[in-house]
């Protein structure tokens, strides 16, 4: 068997980290979380000359290993962690080629750990045209290390990267700076208590606030309590480290980079003039909001109808194959409907996640940060609480992580408490459907009613969630000390592979993580209508019979008399009356309602739920739509699905909190479940009062 | 008129002379912002603030009540 290295990739944001790990890994690559924490994990195998594999890690990005956030805390726990299975072997460091010196800080950090470490210079097709030129070989003697120029552009140096991999063994371990020389009475001090353990080591233990897991607790803690020094003294000699650092890089960088002004072209000067200007940034940033609704409303419709037809003769085919039974009702008026209902909005979520990962890529996100942050400050929230509430239109999940660079706790909690009103993907299907039922076709000003019908519920969902952080600001009396520090990346143009790995990667785990919820639910749903207990159900077919013996009906409209009795005094039928006289104010009959509380796993189950209930004991095979469009008000007569329950509906969707998933994510990112139950109540009841009012109003 | 990086202009070139204020975040210091080293305000948002500056080559953003803590020579 051969032997496996393990491959730590680690570098600042923005050096293209995340292509050189798609070029060695390809698809051979997955994505999963450290244990306990929400922070991603990407690890994936490389194949190397003569036979060697690689395990590469692609650790969060870090400008250095002080860490003050949770993902940088990441980097450093895997670091100094012997003990760890996954503790590399080597480092590779990726910087990019015109940002060599900030990028070279975490580079003389890791090499003081001791840890073999070979540095990638990327981006080196950007060399020539920003006038740089590096003498290699000066670099890797005073840098003490193997250099790969790489350009993931244009594919080239990875060829050589792997080779270096594989040669791992002949790297040189010394340190690039001598930490004693910045308080040598402290620092030896420091090194004659502990003579086993490495200088770098001991400080970055001594001076940051991670958690190093059980391995070697004690004398960690002995460690960590050596604090001869005060805060802010410890802060003086990290702010010495920091500048001795530098002094060492500015030393080997004199000789071995050459930048040569004349020859230096910058268009994100121009770019930047418009993009971040006071009014044509916004201008431009308004547009590009809009583009991104039109996209969705408009573009992914066509697909989506041919899902949702497929699904119907999808179904209906299976039905004509199978015999009659049990198995093949569960099959076609569970499982595949249910299916039907995530399978349909896969396309509106490879938008969405399309959008954002350009924005991202593209150096974008970063000018919107900059542009918002004065504004959101206002309302308690930080510019850099823009990222999670535009991914939030994606999914809450991924935003409520992508918090974690907000510096300031009280912003972050603000971030965090907000973003579940931001319109997700998962309301999408069931604002979609109610739209397209009761609002009329037609344009005003070249768009359509209903596209702007949805992008009025997402700004309604982006209004309230402004609002509330305002009151929130206003209630939370949390003091922490607030910085805020954004890198304003170069331009670059997004990497097609980046985007499409994104992409897949992101609509895949969507998918299938909704997909497992949805299937359950659909199969539980399914027998719940199948079944019912007492005589009202066994006997459906005689006491419908009586009922309707004096009216002349055809056998196909008692058919459905009957199957529709039988649903009635099913299980669920049952439990749906129990709850219906809670909704019947809203304008839902129990259906709706059952949609409603099974919602409350997953928004997305609404529309696989309608559909299951409404396929049992169906027999047309008719698409999700058409069906809903039939149903009756049992009370009020006249279409269930009216202009009032409909706008009742879409306000209670906008509002509530019904998403499991989220509230486990909160739960974990705020560490207590006091954030989260105070989410659902708050929210749940809010859209109860908002719904109950509208309906009210407009019947 | 204090010489803070608070207080320069669009596109203004200064060099920065001290950042030893407990309120400026290592990661300042580690991103360049560094005695000696040049700092250029390349854009302002409304208000004047936040400040994207171009500081030794790296390009970032931060918020004017930071900016009063590093002190400049023009």
């Amino acid at each position: 068997m051969s032997k496996q290295i393990n491959v730590a990739l680690i570098g600042n944001p923005n050096t293209g980290k995340t292509s050189v790990f798609n070029a060695l890994t390809g698809l051979n690559q997955k994505v999963g979380n450290y244990p306990g924490i929400t922070v991603e994990k990407k690890e994936g195998v490389c194949k190397l000359p003569r036979g060697v594999k690689a395990h590469i890690i692609d650790l969060p990005g870090t400008y250095s290993l002080n860490a003050s956030s949770l993902d940088e805390n990441v980097v450093i726990e895997l670091l100094l962690n012997k003990n760890d299975k996954d503790f590399p072997d080597l480092a590779v460091v990726v910087s990019d080629v015109e940002n060599l010196k900030r990028n070279l800080l975490l580079y003389t950090q890791i090499k003081d750990l001791e840890i073999p470490t070979i540095l990638v210079i990327n981006m080196a097709d950007r060399m020539a045209y920003k006038g740089i030129s590096l003498d290699l070989e000066y670099l890797e003697t005073h840098l003490k290390t193997k250099i790969a120029l790489v350009s993931t552009r244009k594919n080239q140096g990875i060829d050589r990267l792997k080779t270096l991999i594989s040669n791992y063994k002949d790297l040189s371990i010394s340190h690039c700076i001598n930490l004693s020389e910045i308080d040598p009475a402290y620092f030896e001090n420091l090194q004659s208590t502990f003579p086993n353990q490495l200088i770098y080591k001991l400080w970055l233990v001594i001076t940051q606030d991670v958690n190093f897991g059980k391995t070697d607790r004690n004398e960690i803690d002995a460690v960590a309590n050596f604090k001869t020094k005060s805060k802010n003294d410890l802060k003086r000699l990290q702010q010495k480290e920091t500048i001795k650092r530098y002094q060492f890089i500015n030393d080997v960088l004199k000789k071995g980079q050459t930048i040569d002004v004349a020859n230096a072209k910058d268009l994100r000067m121009t770019f930047d003039r418009i993009i971040t200007h006071k009014i044509w940034g916004y201008a431009i940033f308004f547009v590009i909001l809009l583009t991104i609704f039109q996209a969705i409303y408009d573009w992914s419709s066509v697909p989506m109808d041919f899902i949702d037809s497929a699904f119907a003769s999808f179904s209906e085919w299976t039905k004509n194959q199978l015999p009659v039974g049990a198995f093949t009702s569960l099959l076609t008026e569970g499982i595949i409907p249910g299916l039907g209902g995530i399978v349909i909005f896969i396309p509106q979520i490879a938008f969405l996640f399309l959008f954002i990962s350009v924005l991202e890529e593209s150096g974008y996100m970063s000018r919107v940060v900059f542009l918002m942050d004065r504004i959101m400050r206002r309302f308690g929230l930080s510019g850099k609480s823009i990222v999670p509430l535009i991914s939030g239109t994606a999914c809450a999940i991924p935003a409520i992580m992508a918090t974690r660079n907000i510096e300031n706790w009280k912003e972050r909690l603000i971030t965090i408490l907000v973003t579940p009103f931001i319109t997700c993907s998962a309301r999408l299907p069931v604002y979609l459907i109610i739209i397209s039922l009761i609002i009329p076709e037609g344009r005003f000003i070249g768009l359509s009613y209903q596209a702007l019908t949805l992008m009025f519920l997402y700004l309604l969902g982006f209004g309230t969630a402004v609002f509330s952080a305002y009151i929130l600001n206003k209630i939370l009396k949390i003091k922490s000390k607030t910085f805020f520090v954004v890198e304003m990346p170069n331009y670059k143009l997004p990497l097609l592979k980046n985007v499409v790995l994104t992409v897949l990667e992101k609509t895949k785990s969507f998918v299938f993580g909704a997909g497992k919820i949805i299937l359950a639910i659909s199969i539980v749903l399914w027998f719940l209508a199948s079944f019912g207990p007492g005589k009202d159900f066994n006997n459906a077919e005689e006491i419908t019979k009586k009922a309707y013996s004096n009216q002349n009906l055809t056998s196909e409209e008692l058919q459905q008399k009957i199957a529709s009795h039988k649903l009635e005094h099913s299980f669920i039928g049952i439990t749906g009356r129990a709850i219906e006289p809670i909704i019947r104010p809203l304008g839902y009959d129990w259906k709706i309602g059952i949609a409603i509380v099974s919602s409350f796993a997953a928004r997305e189950v609404f529309v696989g739920t309608l559909a299951t209930i409404y396929s049992v004991g169906n027999d047309d095979e008719d698409t999700i739509k058409n069906r809903m469009a039939g149903e009756v008000n049992p009370i009020l007569g006249g279409p269930l699905f009216n202009f009032a329950s409909g706008i009742s509906l879409l306000l209670f969707y906008a509002f509530a909190m019904q998403c499991m998933s989220t509230l486990a994510v909160v739960k974990r990112e705020t560490n207590s479940w006091k954030w989260p139950v105070l989410q659902l109540t708050i929210m749940s009841a809010f859209a109860y009062v908002v719904a109950l009012i509208a309906f009210q109003i407009l019947k | 008129m204090e010489n803070t990086l608070a207080n320069i202009k669009k596109g203004e070139r200064c060099i920065i002379t001290d950042v030893s204020s407990i309120h400026i975040p290592l990661k300042l210091l580690e991103m360049g912002c560094l005695p000696g080293n040049y700092v250029e305000l390349v854009q302002v948002a409304p208000f004047h603030d936040p400040m994207y500056l171009n500081i030794n080559g790296t390009h970032l953003a931060i918020r004017k009540e930071t900016a009063m803590h590093i002190l400049i020579k023009r």
